[in-house]
């Protein structure tokens, strides 16, 4: 699976880094970086989460 | 038997993910949602941000009408405040409707406190409804002359927009410091100091005696006799939770709906979430009240899937976290100020740039951070795993020496 990001949405309020710092990392500038081209399996949940999380709705999940 | 009704009473955040937590989870059977508002279900944080810099700025709804109806099978009931709640029959009274229940959650938020005496003065509004940010955007594009009452975050937001707008701002807290019970006394003034580095007059220590006008609000008599002349007064004083719908119901109430840890209430079937709930935090072992958007959505969710398996309820534990945009500096905090102790790990207080750690005994209990985006979650993993007061400084440590490293790093 992969996460697409919707720039434009996100304003860099790190709930999803909060529900799985593995996967999502805002940086210095409020920016969102999320890490790895593709999502290990282990992380699903967290990322679920992190999508269901997200209070400008930026992410979401494509499953390869 | 299982649950064939829920009834959500309260249509904003929490309300909403209710209903779409009930669905998730396999509900099936009816669901109705009640609001005492017009509106559908909207995210009420960017009304003191953008919504207040353009008029073009819609309304942010989280879910059109058929959405909630044709998409969830939502009977959605607006305009329809709760009037009472018989937790023996079941039933919620709403509007001119008796709704009964199987399982109820209530999540009717809190309201804002307004100021005595003002009600029939134009140009004095509280900022908690999209109503509220309309008409107070609506005098700020006439160019008011503002004046806010409460140096909360919320009052703060409205100065900081009139301020991008290059109008005048006055903001009066009545108590010495500012922003005490969010982030703390020590750490209060270095947020409240942006304020004056943006032409924002502060003034502390000082309430509004009179707000007069005719008809419509012209100026502001303060308690050490000065005068300011107003167009807008925008009072942020707080919020008084939304339970006097509840007085005859049994529900017990202190300062909110009392709930356990799952945000049970104390009524058979009734749960409770978002603004309006006191409940058991077990990350602090305390009862707690938040005001908070992530708390809300949590709670919201967490309180229709204990409504409606409660023999599987699980207990809602958090690190509480807010964030807050005053004049383009981002405020963020997680976890619990109180009384705790202070320390500035990273940056420095006058450059509005930093992180501050807040301990209690040997155990960290909170962070604030300003303009530090990369920091915060960081801590709030840490509060919520307990780490103990010098594991945190360590890593601190390791994270400012990583950040000075970048900056001595040739570009």
């Amino acid at each position: 699976m992969r996460i697409a990001l919707d720039r434009d949405k996100c304003t860099g309020i790190g709930l999803c880094e909060s529900f799985a710092s593995d996967v999502f990392e805002v940086d210095d500038d409020g920016g969102l970086i999320i890490h790895g081209e593709t999502v290990p399996e282990e992380y699903r949940d967290a990322v679920l989460q992190a999508i269901e999380g997200c209070p400008t709705e930026a992410l979401r999940l494509v499953e390869s | 038997m299982a649950a064939q009704r829920l009834v959500v009473v309260g249509a904003s955040l929490a309300g909403l993910r209710a209903v779409e937590a009930a669905r998730k989870s396999g509900f099936d059977g009816a669901i109705t949602l009640i609001g005492g508002e017009e509106h559908l279900p909207y995210d009420r944080p960017p009304l003191s941000k953008a919504f207040l810099d353009d008029a073009a700025q819609p309304v942010p709804t989280y879910r059109d009408r058929s959405a909630l109806e044709g998409g969830l099978g939502v009977d959605v009931l607006l305009g329809s405040p709760a009037r009472a709640l018989d937790t023996q029959s079941r039933v919620v009274e709403a509007g001119d409707r008796s709704v009964p229940y199987d399982a109820l959650v209530i999540a009717t938020g809190a309201a804002a406190r307004r100021l005595p005496g003002t009600d029939d003065l134009a140009g004095v509004h509280t900022l908690r409804t999209v109503d509220d940010a309309i008409a107070v955007r609506a005098a700020l594009d006439a160019g008011a002359r503002t004046v806010v009452i409460g140096a909360g975050l919320i009052g703060s937001e409205v100065a900081s927009g009139a301020r991008k707008r290059g109008l005048p701002a006055t903001v009066l807290e009545a108590l010495p410091t500012p922003l005490v019970r969010a982030i703390g006394q020590v750490m209060g003034p270095a947020c409240a100091s942006l304020h004056t580095t943006h032409g924002t007059d502060l003034r502390c220590g000082v309430t509004a005696t009179a707000i007069e006008g005719n008809g419509k609000v012209e100026r502001v008599t303060l308690s050490d006799g000065t005068t300011l002349d107003a167009d807008l007064v925008v009072v942020g004083i707080g919020t008084v939770p939304c339970t006097d719908w509840l007085a005859e119901s049994g529900v017990q109430i202190a300062d909110g709906i009392v709930a356990d840890d799952t945000l049970a209430t104390t009524a058979p079937g009734v749960y409770a979430a978002g603004d309006v709930v006191r409940w058991r935090n077990p990350a602090f072992d305390t009862s707690m009240r938040l005001e908070h958007w992530t708390s809300a959505a949590e709670q919201g969710a967490l309180a229709a899937r204990n409504a409606l398996d409660p023999s599987a309820a699980k207990p809602y534990s958090t690190v509480p976290y807010f964030w807050s945009d005053w004049y383009g500096t981002r405020i963020q905090f997680v976890g619990v100020a109180g009384d705790a102790d202070v320390t500035v790990v990273d940056g420095d207080i006058e450059s509005h740039r930093f992180v501050a750690l807040y301990h209690r005994g040997d155990r960290l209990v909170g962070a604030l951070t300003l303009d530090r985006p990369t920091e915060i979650m960081k801590y709030r993993g840490l509060i919520a795993r307990r780490v103990s007061w010098s594991d945190a400084l360590a890593f601190a440590g390791t994270r400012k020496a990583a950040r000075d490293n970048r900056g001595a790093a040739p570009v």
